[in-house]
């Protein structure tokens, strides 16, 4: 059985708008349109869209804190927003941009609070909340209040309050939002190997496209309510971003070469490094750089895979266009 | 059960403890509320300083529902005050975070913060309530004890209903908390005087629709034996514990009826 299964789900909000003086005219707005997906135990899953996609809503009716309008929707095997209680239980929630820690409280006592609220065996508790502790470094700031942490420290303690109850789904709204670099990449650490050892299943929405490329093996594409694409990160890749970018980097500098199959889409320190990009299904990176070769001595070369950000506007396009190719997993 | 009254009870701890560590501003918004309070006494002393008669009623026995309300009210309002940051708590999304525990919504919102301060209001209220027994002319029996020390409590009940209710609009307008305050506080004052003074629509809607009259109006008059200006029977003031409890079935019913559209069941 699917951790999370999504028929058809659909969730639309009315809304009234003032016509004239008085009048107030009901209008709906359709915020997520016959949604489907499955997502299985141990899967890590990206959900992105641009803004207003219906990310956000489509997450409040798997956590049970919306009930859907419309479609058939299981998480860990229950009716979400029926037995809202139970499945808060099974799942940790992380939402970037709202706490769920006492502010006033030092971390250690929000954590002592949780499992209190979720009614975690005391061993369990302990287990788990060290492993958080030492994995992400909290050690030091555990007795400071919750007002007086840094943003990225209070990250690690709201990662780790949706973990103490060990939940095997862990669902995450925008959770690296605001925080620096390093943070991040501890952040996205810890979570690949929450994922690797323990298996928790990962569902996150984020606009950081490190975020994906580090954690998520499987993209859920969104715009306008509905879904535009759902397969493997690799395979979405090859199927919509075909193309790739050689760097070459030359003896001396050259004008923008001119190649069968490729094109000069940059040059820098005046032509001695050109960005040449080629389809890769007519032309291999090998055969290209024998080219070059024949116009100029080459000094070094690299191949620059697709950024995500690309995929996705080609995914737009394609959309737009009306080809967009139906991805299967 | 138990486990979720453990974790209520450590929640109430925790937030007891953290208002500990600011001991001077504790002090001062004590101060604050027992003189709000007090305010309010020394207005019914004024008016009795230029009449001795209220709707029929002297000065101890105003003294007498004026200490019930209050002591009543103050109770209230240290257990549900925290239903006047309900608006923010859905404009910011804190609510949602609330409805990913596995405990209800408004036991989670009515602990976010336990204000301890809020006893200043009680405080005055049980004084002047000692007070207006210790000069009242009331001939005790075992019967009326027991309703001196339910009456508060079945007050406390039914201002807490009236406040979840009231508080309930926040759903539905998210500044709903001015809306939501002259129905509590409001309540509050009414119910400090004998309700026969008040205009007839108002008394019915502070009296009967918000049942505020059974909070120390109808156990006063028990409690000194005295027949209802208003006509109705004596024994209405025996019933303000059924009537609180009856005020929280509705209220309960508001209040999940309030989250059931939030979350969008029927809307």
């Amino acid at each position: 059985m699917s951790l999370i299964e999504a028929r058809d789900l659909r969730r639309t909000f009315t809304l009234r708008r003032k016509v004239g003086r008085f009048r107030r005219q009901r209008h709906e707005v359709v915020a997520v349109e016959d949604v489907s997906f499955a997502i299985e135990a141990g899967e890590t899953v990206g959900y992105v869209g641009p803004n207003g996609a219906g990310k956000s809503t489509t997450i409040k009716m798997l956590t049970g804190i919306l009930v859907p309008t419309g479609g058939f929707v299981r998480v860990c095997g229950l009716e979400p927003a029926a037995r809202r209680r139970e499945l808060a239980g099974r799942i940790g929630v992380v939402f970037g941009q709202r706490s769920q820690l006492w502010w006033d409280l030092p971390l250690l006592e929000s954590f002592d609070l949780l499992r209190d609220i979720f009614r975690v065996p005391r061993a369990a508790h302990a287990d788990r909340l060290d492993e958080c502790v030492e994995l992400l470094e909290m050690g030091p700031f555990l007795h400071t209040p919750v007002r007086q942490l840094s943003l990225g420290q209070r990250m690690r303690g709201e990662v780790t309050a949706a973990l103490l109850h060990g939940p095997r789904l862990l669902v995450l709204d925008e959770p690296t939002i605001g925080l620096d670099l390093e943070s991040k990449v501890r952040l996205r650490r810890f979570l690949a190997r929450l994922n690797a050892e323990r298996g928790t299943t990962l569902l996150l929405t984020t606009h950081d496209l490190d975020d994906i490329e580090t954690l998520c093996r499987r993209l859920v594409v969104i715009d306008h309510g509905r879904v535009l694409a759902d397969g493997p990160l690799a395979g979405l890749r090859a199927e919509v971003a075909r193309e790739r970018t050689l760097v070459v980097d030359l003896e001396r500098p050259v004008p923008p070469l001119e190649l069968p199959g490729a094109r000069v889409a940059h040059v820098e320190n005046d032509g001695s490094r050109q960005h040449l990009v080629f389809d890769r299904e007519r032309l291999t990176a090998a055969a290209l750089i024998t080219a070059v070769a024949e116009r100029a001595p080459v000094h070094d070369v690299s191949v620059l895979e697709p950024e995500i950000a690309d995929v996705i506007r080609r995914l737009y396009e394609l959309r737009e266009s009306r080809a967009l190719p139906v991805v299967d997993r | 059960m138990a486990s979720t009254v453990r974790a209520y009870r450590r929640v109430i701890g925790s937030r007891l403890r953290a208002q500990a560590t600011y001991r001077l501003s504790f002090t001062v918004e004590l101060c604050a509320q027992v003189i709000a309070g007090g305010l309010e006494l020394v207005t019914i002393l004024a008016v009795f300083h230029n009449t001795t008669s209220l709707g029929g009623f002297g000065r101890n026995d105003v003294l007498l529902m004026y200490g019930l309300a209050t002591f009543g009210f103050g109770l209230a309002d240290l257990a549900v005050s925290q239903l006047n940051h309900l608006g923010e708590l859905i404009r910011t999304g804190k609510f949602d975070v609330l409805l990913v525990r596995p405990l209800g919504t408004l036991g989670q919102v009515l602990t976010l913060d336990v204000q301890l301060r809020r006893l200043g209001r009680a405080a005055i209220g049980f004084a002047t309530l000692l007070f207006a027994l210790s000069v009242a002319d009331i001939s005790w029996s075992m019967a009326k004890l027991a309703l001196l020390v339910v009456a508060p409590l079945a007050g406390a009940v039914i201002f807490s209903s009236v406040w979840v209710a009231a508080c309930s609009i926040c759903f539905w307008l998210v500044d709903g908390r001015e809306f939501a305050n002259s129905v509590t506080y409001g309540s509050s004052m009414f119910n400090s005087y004998p309700i026969n003074i008040f205009s007839a629509w108002l008394r019915r809607l502070m009296a009967f629709v918000v049942p505020g009259a059974f909070v120390a109006y109808y156990p006063a008059l028990v409690l000194l034996e005295r027949t209802d200006p208003l006509g109705l029977p004596g024994w209405l003031g025996w019933t303000s514990p059924l009537v609180a409890v009856a005020a929280t079935a509705v209220a309960g019913g508001v209040w999940r009826f309030a989250v059931r559209h939030y979350r969008g069941t029927g809307s």
